[in-house]
């Protein structure tokens, strides 16, 4: 069966500021999300895991490779991107934000569905989005502004903004970084819930691994630009590979294991070292003082599912 | 925002009693409804002034009222050189006043917004090219470029309302301009985006929407300043000799010596009335700013 969205070999160069080398925020990455997987896409802050997502979406074009939706190459024509957007939906961090103050929770809604044209019925499938995301009874929150909701509730509208057009795939970037602790269980648990029930499928972006470990199926974990190791979510943060995975769990609190502090310098998109890019900061290089690493580049991973976990590392098989 | 605006039966699309809810919304603010008792006041004043003010009371040739006369009898606000009352002079001034006020408002608002709200949106090659032509408008100085548009256009109303419009429609579309670049880069406008809406549906329903308070503020103070404006040229002699308006009191009062003879009563209520104008279109603004914007529903 085909994936319900795919990337493949995608760049994302954003222009060069004054001065400084472009900035290969995506820079080669295979990435598949099947029917009814929840995938997780996580790094650490500057890796690409946003523009990724939003390159998922059609909001950001990319430099070089493909997004495919079911199959299908997206194109960037405004008529393709709008059916496109009827398969995939975003989901952002921010909810106050993603709401316009202006609009009610009817309105915010129905969006959606008035842009490409389901007004049939359309009071119906409002309410029918409102109560699959858990604002129940949906007419009671329908006449509501953004701002006399919590940050919980708004996120659900959100939410159900993106269901309203029955979606295979929600993108989801950091969906519940902005909520409070208690809140978070509870949208990452509908997050679950429309996976069992309508069978959606989600790539969460999120820089917490533990987020991973409680919703995901797969995890691909991200480095400046690529992912760097890619399996189930057992396999990945079980028997993490990659020494930079490694380095990401063993700072955990309830990890066990002694914390690896990353050294050497920051990673920045617009200098992205040769060889392996995790080279600079890698404990394993350090150790072994292998020259592989800081002159052979890696190849991308695929991003094909049915494999066992694949790390891009000279040291570990 | 309470038990009004729910949505009705679950199937049923909830239609907007947006206009509904506005009234009622602004009938709770005093500020507001005095703003607006102003306005209607000198509106209705104007329109029906024609019924009791006709030539008999304007042609300095039939007036036989006492010539420059402080308040008496018959002429609450006293006479002109010309014997005629300033009273009945101020309501018929409004007339001219305020529709030039509110054609060139109207020019200047849709000019500006839709310059701003464009130069906003698209920020590539056609943002720049706006606001350079903007930035252009800017650069000219505005009282000799208005003095010689009359002048090129001829003296009246009609050159006097092009001037003043196309002298300050670059202050709104810098404002609108500013507004929208801020608008635009928050995360509903990704979502609409994301959601499928294009360039015209992002505008309309969500940078419009949420730059209108700022539109309709700043418009009141436009009115205010395109009264003065007007004021300004027909005291400079650019208005139509013949027609009478708060600025052409003015300029008659000072040409004919009310100063130096002090006339107050000749001076003062020409700039009372431009002054109680301006007041209410401030408060009907800054009522209708409260009312649209949700967050200050109750403040």
């Amino acid at each position: 069966m085909k994936p319900v969205l795919e990337v493949r070999d995608l760049m994302v160069t954003y222009p060069p500021r004054r001065g400084a080398a472009p900035a290969r925020a995506v820079d080669g990455v295979n990435l598949q999300v099947r029917r009814g997987e929840i995938v997780a896409l996580v790094g650490e802050s500057g890796c690409g895991k946003s523009t990724l997502a939003r390159a998922l979406v059609g909001l950001v074009k990319p430099t070089g490779g493909q997004v495919l939706g079911d199959g299908e190459p997206l194109g960037y024509s405004a008529a393709a991107l709008k059916a496109y957007r009827r398969h995939t939906q975003l989901v952002l961090q921010d909810p106050g934000g993603a709401l316009n103050p202006r609009q009610n929770v009817f309105d915010a809604v129905a969006e959606g569905p008035r842009l490409h044209g389901l007004t049939d019925r359309l009071g119906e499938r409002v309410h029918a989005a409102l109560a699959r995301a858990g604002l129940r009874p949906p007419e009671e929150f329908a006449g509501r502004f953004p701002h006399e909701m919590s940050g919980g509730q708004q996120q659900r509208v959100v939410i159900a903004g993106a269901l309203a057009l029955d979606p295979s795939v929600i993108v989801a970037d950091e969906p519940v970084a902005s909520l409070d602790a208690s809140v978070r269980g509870e949208i990452l648990k509908l997050i679950l819930e429309l996976r069992d029930s309508l069978g959606l499928s989600a790539l969460v972006v999120s820089h917490d691994l533990g987020l991973a470990w409680n919703i995901a199926d797969r995890v691909a974990v991200m480095y400046l630009g690529r992912i760097v190791e890619t399996g189930t979510v057992e396999e990945v943060l079980l028997r993490p590979k990659h020494p930079y995975t490694r380095a990401l769990l063993s700072v955990l609190p309830d990890s066990g294991e002694r914390p690896v502090l990353l050294t050497g310098e920051p990673p920045d998109p617009a200098a992205v070292p040769g060889g392996c890019r995790f080279h600079p900061r890698c404990p394993l290089r350090a150790a072994e003082q292998d020259t592989l690493c800081d002159s052979r580049d890696l190849p991308v991973l695929t991003g094909d599912p049915s494999r066992s976990s694949l790390a891009a590392c000279h040291l570990v098989h | 925002m309470t038990a009004a605006t729910h949505a009705p039966a679950a199937v049923e699309v909830p239609r907007h009693h947006a206009f509904g809810r506005f009234c009622r919304a602004y009938a709770k603010r005093p500020a507001g409804l005095a703003g607006l008792g102003l306005l209607v006041a000198f509106g209705v004043l104007a329109l029906a002034s024609p019924l009791f003010i006709g030539d008999d009371q304007l042609n300095v040739i039939k007036v036989d009222g006492p010539q420059l006369s402080p308040p008496v009898d018959g002429y609450p606000l006293g006479t002109d050189q010309a014997g005629r009352s300033v009273l009945l002079l101020v309501i018929w001034g409004a007339r001219e006043s305020l529709s030039i006020g509110i054609i060139a408002t109207a020019l200047t608002v849709v000019l500006g917004s839709a310059v701003g709200l464009l130069a906003g949106h698209y920020q590539g090659r056609v943002g720049q090219g706006l606001m350079h032509v903007t930035d252009w408008f800017i650069a000219l100085p505005s009282l000799p470029l208005a003095i010689s548009l009359s002048a090129v256009l001829g003296q009246g109303a009609a050159s006097i309302t092009i001037a003043i419009a196309v002298t300050s429609w670059t202050a709104t579309a810098r404002l609108v301009r500013a507004q929208t670049l801020a608008v635009e880069a928050r995360p509903f406008i990704e979502r609409a985006r994301a959601l499928g809406a294009g360039n015209t549906q992002i505008m309309i329903r969500h940078v419009l929407p949420n730059v209108m308070p700022l539109i309709l503020v700043s418009s009141t103070l436009t009115v205010a300043s395109a009264i003065l404006s007007e004021a300004t040229l027909t005291f400079l002699g650019l208005g139509d000799p013949t027609s009478v308006t708060w600025g052409s009191m003015l300029q008659a009062a000072f040409a004919g010596g009310a100063v130096t003879a002090g006339a107050w009563w000749y001076l003062i209520p020409p700039g009372i009335a431009i002054l109680i104008v301006v007041l209410g279109f401030t408060l009907v603004g800054r009522a209708v700013e409260h009312v649209l914007n949700p967050r200050m529903v109750g403040r």
